[in-house]
């Protein structure tokens, strides 16, 4: 792509300008305004309901955009992204646990779990979270510090393929067991749960959640935005030479590891940023999240979606995950097979997902 | 609380007749044997204590008959021993009766239990049979009670085999502990401390606690040094036998990991894929044993002790041929993808899971151990080692030296051998090198299937048991490293050690997420693995 | 059922609500016809972990319903079971909650399991005044406007539990082992009893306090220790081990050699529905205790049993002529047959309406025993049982309470929680309070 063009023009053609502006007006817009201005009854609004599940539906989104940036662009299989997720839920739930104050069951400024415990006081790693922006800025620095502790690691030693897919594995389950502990001090295997409020408007407000519905899809069209810069940019074409042929990339005398860590690094406070915006939605966090079926689930959304293409990323996890929500109502018994008929048939007969079904029908 | 207690356990007692007043201790063996069939528990204990302090073996059989659940009372009152053919035997006169009326069956509750127990064991001493004097004064060694000092001083003056007698002179030191002479205490002690016997702590650190008064229990300064003294020895021991009883803990786990992984150590070698539905071959494996089980119990129950011994080759087979057909279906069409492997293999997993539970309920299912692998050898006081593991641990030897033999010595173990470590050449010597796929697939998941028999003897069998190894396979493998099963071998029973070792000091949470920290920095300094294989071909 | 929020318009939501800001006050929804069928949410786990526990809830509840529509339904319409799969992943249990109420507006749910979930759907049915029942013995510690609690609370299991232990039918143990999984439930439960054992004289270091994670499947080390901490005095272990763990606990148990009459283990978790998975021969003497078994011997239970048998074989249930009874089953069937007769009662399914009439309804359980919601605490009344494990995969009961008992919703062996009361009733009108709302 020819680095003189304006940056919006090296990120799309005009024409796919005019489509994600289309998402962007339905998803951000008609949306809120459905489900916001008719009255009760009328068969246009949109019920109560669908507005946090459209909100859960973009956080996963922005999980499905992370783990593509690694997985399709990078070559990195990532079966452990549901810990920077967690992590980034985490964080925002122990800002939204510790803006309970003493409305608790014990009206206790301590959150709940704690006077359970007998805990006299705050643990140190408790420390600061009653402030939203630290909050906020932990939930991406948390996963993002991890991320690069364990990519440090991990890829200095070259450490790559299969071996690095359930290493990671290993990494979600170790979490779980840790988050699970009632000791480690995040609430044992209930997490955190009970909010009341965000930023002082009353979490269970229609009005708070559709502006918590607004601010996720805020975040998916900047997130997505973002990993499209990211991709077209150099960096992410040397990238892109790393997944095909990291050899000789080094040969030519690039770090592979640099550039695999920044955007290891990149992905997982996307999971974080998700999973702070997951919380407050559905008003649960805990170690569930951490388990590594869980992760897995993440990468079947790509590769569903069309792993290399971001739209398709994202629109794999919105599909999956509304196959889900109807299908284990109507079907529970059939869920199952066919979330692993999906996992077998996109590996052996669609590895490009539906972006590669729609490019192959274009041609 | 509103709770009453003790009160309403005697409404339970059916047919509670009303007895004017309570017995004193029966004065002959007649009345206590009596006594067993009163509706009142009271009642019951004490004609227990009074048949243990008659010491008379005549009562034996009522006893045992009681503690077996098959003693019967008939409306007239007397209790029956059962005999041979439906016939019946009094309890009080030792002969045939013929019942009266209703027969009920006294109520054996766990307290009931506790004592018969103790006081069958004391009669047993009256045995003729060294065996059964052996068993006895075991089992006595471990309910002791102070009434049963005189009896056990009769039975070892009169005792002849010299195990039984050091036991009894053990039993009786412990009790002499609280004798009012001091000499008689200093030898009691000076006889724990000759017998080792670490049981007999708590009855000598006992003596030193001091009481409500602050003074401690046992008065004598001489005897207090003594006791100190034997419970430092006694400490030294204890600390080798935790150690040694830890070191087994081990390598009992580690077997476990092994048989989980040692199939996936083979398959991710040759293939360099890693099978995530391995974990449900394990469960499959699990599964078929359960259905030998229940064929057994439906066809030939009398041979259902020796179901596992088919169970055996019925898993391998079973999973084998699960395995042969997912490499066919899946697996063979994913070659040199091995990220998709991956994904496929997850995708088949949850397919067979939701299969398994579909078939056979989401419930968990039965698989008893059979007779000759319950309970265990106890080698030391605490240290028992149940036949099951020690089962599993030979199990494991015994397929880990068959594999080896197989990849050294057979024509097919050379060519999985070519073909790991060097694909390309290996197919261009003119080995069919998807034929070995194929296969060593199948043995990989035969092995997962052994792997099965052997945990449903261990824990649940249930849709969801794969799940709960794979991430420990996964370990395994990534420390063994690729295409060597000395590596999955010293990685299984390496980290099973570590986890054992770890778990009394740091719990069993802790223990565990140390366990996979260390492994992740393992990582760094050998990303190959303990046994990496030399070569190029290996970084593909 | 008025469920429409009145919002306030100026509530926008930092910049990013730019939409929300316009929003308009809503309509109440129009009332559902009379002759439609009443609607009522079953939100169990059909897959995932729980759905080994959790599906024969939904049966037993699809069961009750049932027989209450042969009965020609209430107030003259039928009763429409909605039931959903929340598959065990607790942020969906809130999200089908929230579809149940907001969308299929049902009266009434009877669901969930674990505590977790409990707690995940409490604030979906507090915003919007939904009623849920709530079948599983749980933790205690709370009692909601819009929750009754048809299992039992601590001091109708836990307690009488050992104090049964302690007395002299029970073996008289001296040192008890407090054996969890590390969860909220066995946390606070072994908290309780921790006071309680304190209570009684027990010293601190007479109990031994242990959680493994869940899952756990290698119980060597910790039956080694049981019986290294057992020594001469008289033992019972208490245990709140989750259900996948019994089996590999109470196996390396009969492998070590412990047996009931050294040590007992007395279970709050092994109902006849998990023995169904363990060989139950090694376990023979060791002990639950429930507010039902399946070996009951009262009229009333026999006519459930043959009821659910029947119930299985009409609509060919897995499990077949294998399937048992028990206590979470009979807690969602008093707990469905008490809305009815509150329905009935109140004469509408409005929420308010029968929250009121739910209260002091008596129903006789096939446990033999009057039970009574507490109008209070919005908890059962509940006798206690305590069985030993039989051979065959059932409990013979040992022990039982004279009567029904009342559930202490807060207990008052916690210090936090002593004073608090939990009264439904005037003055008080709250869950979690010292003094009364209204004085």
């Amino acid at each position: 792509m020819d680095p003189t063009l304006p940056v919006w023009a090296r990120l799309h053609a005009r024409r796919e300008w005019v489509v994600f502006a289309g998402v962007a007006f339905v998803t951000l817009v008609l949306v809120p305004a459905l489900a916001a201005l008719p009255s009760e009854g009328s068969p246009i609004r949109l019920p109560g309901h669908l507005i946090p599940l459209f909100g859960k539906f973009a956080c996963y989104a922005i999980v499905a955009l992370a783990v593509d940036l690694i997985w399709g662009y990078a070559g990195i299989l990532s079966l452990g992204h549901g810990v920077f997720f967690a992590l980034g839920g985490y964080a925002m739930g122990m800002y939204l646990m510790r803006s309970i104050g003493a409305e608790g069951v014990y009206r206790s400024e301590l959150p709940d779990f704690m006077v359970f415990l007998d805990w006299k006081e705050l643990p140190i790693t408790w420390w600061g979270f009653q402030h939203f922006a630290y909050a906020a800025s932990m939930a991406l620095v948390i996963p993002g510090g991890l991320a690069l502790a364990f990519g440090w690691f991990a890829f200095r030693s070259r450490i790559r393929g299969v071996y690095f897919s359930i290493i990671t594995q290993a990494l979600t389950y170790a979490l779980m067991l840790l988050f699970f502990r009632n000791d480690t001090g995040f609430g044992g295997n209930n997490g955190l749960t009970d909010f009341k409020r965000i930023l002082g408007f009353p979490i269970h407000d229609p009005s708070t959640r559709i502006g918590l519905y607004v601010v996720s899809v805020a975040a998916l069209l900047g997130a997505y935005l973002l990993c499209r810069y990211l991709v077209v940019s150099r960096l992410g074409r040397v990238l892109a030479a790393i997944r095909d042929a990291e050899s000789r990339v080094m040969f030519c005398g690039y770090d592979p590891a640099a550039y695999k860590l920044f955007f290891w690094t990149v992905s997982a406070m996307l999971c974080g940023l998700a999973g702070a915006l997951y919380t407050p939605q559905v008003g649960i966090i805990n170690p569930s999240e951490l388990q590594p079926a869980n992760s897995v689930e993440m990468a079947i959304w790509v590769a569903v979606g069309g792993r290399g293409t971001l739209f398709g990323a994202a629109l794999g996890a919105v599909a999956v995950n509304w196959a889900k929500s109807w299908l284990t109502v109507a079907f529970p018994d059939l869920w199952l097979y066919l979330l692993g008929a999906l996992f077998i048939a996109v590996t052996l007969f669609f590895p490009e997902g539906f972006a590669g079904l729609a490019r192959w029908k274009r041609s | 609380m509103t709770v009453r207690v003790a009160r309403s356990f005697f409404l339970l007692m059916a047919g509670a007749a009303a007895l004017a007043g309570v017995p004193a201790i029966a004065a002959d063996l007649a009345a206590a044997l009596r006594n067993l069939g009163d509706p009142r528990p009271a009642i019951v204990s004490q004609a227990i204590v009074d048949l243990a302090a008659l010491d008379d073996p005549a009562a034996l059989p009522t006893l045992r008959a009681f503690q077996e659940g098959k003693l019967r009372i008939d409306a007239a009152g007397s209790l029956l021993v059962p005999g041979e053919d439906d016939t019946f035997v009094d309890a009080a006169t030792g002969t045939p009766i013929t019942p009266s009326g209703e027969l009920r069956t006294p109520i054996v509750n766990n307290r009931v239990r506790r004592e018969l127990k103790p006081t069958i064991a004391q009669l047993e001493l009256h045995s003729a049979d060294p065996a059964v004097r052996v068993a006895a004064a075991g089992v006595l060694m471990k309910h002791l009670r102070p009434e049963a000092l005189g009896p056990m001083k009769g039975a070892l003056a009169r005792e002849t085999d010299s195990w039984v007698k050091s036991r009894l002179a053990v039993g009786i030191a412990e009790l002499e502990l609280h004798s009012p002479d001091e000499s008689s205490r200093l030898a009691a002690i000076a006889m724990i401390r000759e017998s080792g016997d670490l049981a007999l702590r708590t009855d000598l650190q006992a003596l030193l606690e001091p009481g409500a008064d602050g003074t401690p229990a046992e008065t004598s300064e001489k005897v207090r040094d003594a006791a100190r003294a034997t419970i430092t020895s006694l400490d030294r021991k204890q600390l080798f036998v935790s150690s040694a009883a830890n070191v087994f803990y081990g390598i009992s786990l580690g077997s476990v990991l092994l048989l989980a992984a040692l199939g996936l150590g083979i398959t991710f070698g040759l293939m360099g894929v890693i099978n995530m539905a391995h974990g449900e071959m394990i469960m499959l494996g699990a599964y078929a044993t359960y259905s030998i089980q229940r064929a057994f119990l439906a066809y030939a129950p009398g041979a259902a002790d020796w179901a596992i011994a088919v169970a055996i080759p019925a898993a391998f087979a079973v999973c084998t041929i699960a395995g042969m057909i997912l490499e066919r279906a899946v697996i063979q069409f994913l070659y040199g993808r091995p990220l998709e492997t991956l994904l496929a293999t997850w995708g088949a997993s949850l397919i067979i899971i939701q299969t398994v539970r579909f078939f056979y309920g989401a419930q968990n299912v039965q698989v008893s151990n059979p007779t000759w692998l319950s309970g265990g050898v106890e080698v030391m006081h605490g240290v028992v080692l149940p036949y099951s593991r020690i089962a599993i641990v030979i199990f494991v030897a015994l397929i880990v030296g068959a594999l080896a033999a197989t990849l050294r010595r057979s024509t097919v173990g050379l060519e999985v051998r070519a073909v790991t470590q060097n694909r390309a050449m290996a197919a261009s010597l003119g080995i069919a090198t998807r034929r070995v796929d194929l296969w060593t697939f199948g043995l990989g998941s035969g092995l997962a299937g052994l792997g099965g028999v052997a945990l449903s003897q261990l824990g649940n069998v249930g849709p969801e048991l794969g799940q709960q190894y794979i991430v420990d396979c996964f370990m395994v493998v990534v420390i063994g490293g690729v295409g060597n099963v000395a590596g999955t071998v010293f990685a299984a029973l390496g980290l099973g050690m570590v986890n054992k070792l770890l778990e009394p000091l740091l719990g069993a949470v802790l223990g565990k997420i140390t366990v996979l920290v260390f492994i992740v920095l393992f990582i760094q300094r050998r990303p190959q693995g303990l046994f990496a294989l030399k070569g190029r071909a290996v970084e593909g | 059922m008025n469920i429409s929020p009145i919002q306030n318009p100026r509530r926008a939501f930092a910049a990013a609500i730019v939409i929300a800001a316009a929003v308009f006050g809503l309509a109440a929804p129009g009332r559902a016809a009379d002759k439609d069928p009443i609607k009522v949410g079953i939100l169990h786990s059909l897959s995932g972990t729980m759905a080994i526990s959790e599906t024969s809830l939904k049966d037993t509840a699809l069961m009750a319903i049932d027989e209450i529509n042969q009965k020609g339904g209430l107030l003259g319409r039928k009763i429409e079971p909605v039931v959903v799969d929340p598959a065990s992943n607790w942020p969906l249990f809130a999200e089908k909650a929230r579809e149940l109420i907001q969308k299929e507006k049902v009266a009434v749910v009877f669901g969930c399991w674990t505590s977790v979930s409990r707690k995940s759907v409490l604030p979906v049915f507090e915003e919007l005044n939904g009623l849920l029942f709530y079948p599983v013995q749980y933790e205690g510690e709370e009692s909601s406007w819009n929750v009754f609690y048809t299992g039992a609370a601590p001091n109708q299991q836990a307690i009488p539990a050992v104090e049964y232990l302690m007395s002299p039918a029970g073996g008289e143990a001296k040192r008890f082992v407090l054996l969890g999984t590390d969860y909220v439930y066995p946390r606070t439960t072994n908290k309780i009893l921790n006071y309680f054992l304190k209570s009684k004289g027990v010293a601190k270091a007479d109990i031994m306090e242990t959680y493994t994670p869940f899952g756990h499947s290698d119980y060597q080390t910790i039956v080694a220790d049981i019986k290294k901490f057992a020594g001469a005095k008289s033992t019972a272990v208490i245990s709140t081990i989750n259900g996948d763990s019994n089996v590999p606990f109470y196996k390396e148990l009969a492998a070590q050699g412990l047996k009931a009459e050294d040590v007992p283990v007395i279970a709050f978790s092994v109902g006849e529905e998990e023995l169904r998975g363990i060989d139950t021969k090694p376990l023979v003497g060791h002990l639950a205790a429930w507010n039902y078994f399946m070996s009951v011997d009262t009229p009333e239970n026999k006519a459930f049993i043959a009821k659910w048998k029947a119930w299985v074989k009409k609509n060919n249930l897995a499990g077949g002529n294998k399937r048992v009874t028990n206590d979470p089953m009979e807690a969602t069937y008093i707990g469905i047959q008490m809305w009815s007769h509150a329905v009935l009662q109140a004469g509408t399914t409005d929420v308010d309406a029968v929250r009121q009439a739910v209260g002091g309804q008596v129903v006789r359980a096939p446990s033999g025993f009057d039970i009574v919601m507490d109008a209070k605490n919005h908890h059962l009344h509940k006798p206690v049982l305590i069985g030993e494990v039989g051979g065959d995969g059932q409990f013979t009961v040992v022990w039982k309470t004279d009567g029904p008992i009342r559930a202490q919703a807060w207990s008052p062996f916690i210090p936090d929680s002593a004073k608090k009361v939990a009264d439904w009733t005037y003055p008080w009108v709250c869950g979690n309070c010292t003094e009364p709302k209204y004085k």
